[in-house]
């Protein structure tokens, strides 16, 4: 008898281009690579994603031209770099004179630097993936006590039937500086692709960080993401994520407060239609003392779709006098969609206050009612409530050229008015 | 302005008829106050009126201005004109009292082929209105009912009903919950708001509400069906005998 051991993920780079030289990380990452595996359900933090979708597939790499204009933000006034299938397009891309910012190539990121921040976080096959055959990435550094004249856009255009869009990178944040980081993610044309897509930063003492991504792919492609954050003492990170794209999302974000005084905040929106799996997945781990986080997500999901959050935060042994907030609520529009929703609090301090809620339901009958009875048709009182249900989250988008583009969406693709 | 004929309704899955026979004509610049016991079908003429899932019509007809009240949704009917004030008024987190009205105005006025109403109009209307029940104008931009005292959520009611401005209103027990202060302003609110192109009904209890907005006829709704109709004397001798003396009667 034959026994044949076939390796998946060795099959699924198989077809990449082989990484050139490249830096240490890029080294370590396909070293890391070797023996692992694609995580099945029976794997915890995938018990409600089936990947096989993706990893039963084969996808290139490929350098393209495109037109970006609908993607970008309209009076946005940003730096606006853009990578289009994971490659980075000078052509698309204009950095902008600006003291406080130096935007690099990945491949300038030091290994050391890079180890010794990033060493308590856990890497996954995907993120190995992204690492070992990157096709680009910037790294984004924000001088000490400066603040960014203009915010950052870093706009992800996937295009083309099977392509995989590796793009990774880092930004940094010296000591007391701050900007805001808006990461866009969509597609044309691009049937069965995968936006494979890895942001790690560092957020130093008294920095202040806040991302606004918006990730408004075609539901005929995959999209996961690895974003890891470190946070030193008395810094800020504040992170909005808005997901209606793809037909597998996975938004993976992990924080690791590593100082006193730090405040952490994480909100997300995601609306799912037709076949959608939008998975939320989420960990704050709290270090050290006298730290605040907050985390709000509300999903809606309608036709078949479902959505999974997974929200962990960890206190440990020495974090005192934490504040922690959590809740998760869902609304399910139809009897075909579902929604998993996990919480999951470890707590290993004394004197800390951690409070998470989580709720699924579906709109009030009687509400819907009273808004018909004012003249109001069944559709729009639906898309009312849904509004107000979300539009406590969306609120927290304080960039109103962002606000903008969100609302503009949720018009053209659902016809919801905020 | 309507009419109502032989009106049969059964409520719920197991089909239980609560009306069972109802006739009533209401014609404009009219007020109608119906009374009854508890479980006579007071709201239930209410709900099937204003279209609520979960009650079925087995026979008879409601016609409003011509057309058949029964064919028409819900939505259509308040653009028809038709008004329900509730008895309990439903609080919709999130969904601010201000952008609710905007979207139900326009859309009524759409049905009448109007334009969309201004901003500073609509601001105008709402300034006005609220004045009307005296209701906080902060109210007006907070979330439909959520934290509303009872007697804030009843004006909240006929602040709506003067901002809509429909043919026929159908007060729903409103007087319940309302102290009486409330209850004059509720009142004086409708009656500034009555004129001879518009109706009411009042559905009631107690006869407290028409001590302030005086009814052309009151009828009595017993079991079902409107059993006594008189003038508005009638509402005072109900208080004074209770609802006991009609079953005697009709023995």
């Amino acid at each position: 008898m034959e026994i044949t051991a076939e390796n998946k993920v060795l099959k699924f780079v198989e077809g990449l281009i082989p990484p050139s030289d490249g830096t240490s990380i890029r080294k370590e990452a396909l070293q890391a690579l070797n023996g692992m595996d694609f995580p099945t359900t029976r794997v915890e933090e995938w018990k409600y994603t089936r990947v096989g979708r993706i990893t039963n597939k084969t996808f290139q790499q490929e350098e393209r031209k495109a037109n970006i204009e609908k993607y970008k933000i309209t009076n946005l006034d940003a730096h606006l770099v853009v990578f289009v299938n994971g490659y980075f397009d000078a052509s698309l891309s204009t950095i902008k004179e600006d003291k406080a910012l130096s935007v690099q190539s990945i491949e300038k990121l030091d290994l050391d630097y890079y180890s010794e921040i990033m060493e308590e976080t856990e890497e996954n096959v995907f993120s190995l993936i992204n690492k070992g055959y990157q096709t680009g990435g910037v790294y984004i550094k924000v001088g000490e006590n400066e603040k960014t004249a203009y915010p950052i856009h870093l706009l992800h255009l996937t295009t083309g039937e099977g392509i995989i869009s590796n793009a990774q990178h880092f930004i940094h944040l010296e000591k007391g500086s701050k900007t805001e980081l808006i990461t866009t993610y969509d597609s044309d044309e691009a049937e069965n692709s995968f936006t494979n897509i890895v942001i790690e930063g560092h957020i130093e003492e008294n920095a202040n960080l806040t991302i606004q991504k918006l990730q408004f792919e075609e539901k005929n492609v995959f999209h996961i993401s690895n974003e890891f954050f470190v946070q030193d003492p008395s810094s800020q990170f504040k992170i909005n994520t808005i997901t209606t794209g793809s037909l597998l999302t996975r938004n993976g974000l992990n924080v690791i407060v590593e100082g006193e005084n730090c405040h952490t905040e994480m909100n997300g929106v995601y609306l799912g239609t037709e076949n959608q799996h939008l998975d939320n997945h989420t960990l704050i781990e709290h270090l050290y003392s006298n730290c605040t986080s907050s985390e709000t997500y509300k999903g809606v999901m309608d036709d078949k779709s479902t959505g999974v959050f997974n929200g962990k935060v960890i206190v440990r042994p020495n974090a005192k006098k934490i504040e922690a907030y959590q809740s998760n609520g869902n609304i399910l529009l139809s009897k075909s969609s579902t929604v998993n929703s996990k919480p999951e609090l470890e707590i290993y301090a004394d004197d800390v206050r951690c409070s998470h809620g989580s709720t699924t339901g579906q709109l009030d009958e009687d509400a819907i009612y009273y808004l018909r009875t004012r003249g109001i048709s069944e559709q729009k009182a639906k898309k009312l409530m849904v509004a107000a249900f979300i539009g406590e989250v969306l609120d927290k988008v304080d960039n109103s050229d962002i606000r903008k583009k969100v609302d503009q969406h949720f018009l053209e693709h659902f016809g919801w008015v905020f | 302005m309507l009419t109502i004929k032989n009106l049969h309704a059964t409520v719920g899955e197991e089909g239980l008829e609560i009306l069972k026979g109802l006739n009533l004509e209401v014609k404009p610049g009219e007020v109608h106050a119906i009374m009854g016991p508890n479980g006579a079908g007071k709201s239930t003429l209410a709900s099937v009126l204003a279209g609520k899932d979960g009650y079925e019509v087995t026979e008879g007809s409601v016609v409003f201005e011509g057309k058949d009240l029964l064919e028409l949704e819900t939505e259509d009917r308040a653009k028809e004109g038709v008004f329900l004030a509730f008895q309990y008024p439903v609080e919709i987190p999130g969904v601010s009292n201000i952008n609710f009205l905007k979207t139900a105005i326009n859309e009524i006025r759409e049905h009448r082929k109007q334009e969309p109403l201004k901003a500073k109009e609509f601001m105008a209307k709402v300034r006005e209105s609220s004045a009307l029940v005296e209701l906080d104008p902060k109210l007006a931009s907070r979330s439909v009912n959520e934290g509303f005292s009872g007697g804030e959520k009843k004006r909240n009611e006929i602040f709506q009903m003067a901002m809509l401005q429909p043919k026929l209103s159908i007060l729903d027990e409103t007087d319940s919950g309302l102290d009486i202060d409330a209850l004059r302003i509720v009142s004086d609110g409708v009656n500034k708001l009555k004129n001879e192109n518009n109706a009411v009904i009042i559905i009631t209890h107690y006869q407290r509400l028409l001590d302030h907005i005086i009814p052309d006829f009151v009828h009595v709704l017993a079991d079902g069906k409107i059993v006594k109709s008189g003038p508005k004397e009638l509402a005072l001798e109900l208080e004074e005998k209770g609802y006991d003396w009609l079953n005697a009667e009709k023995v």
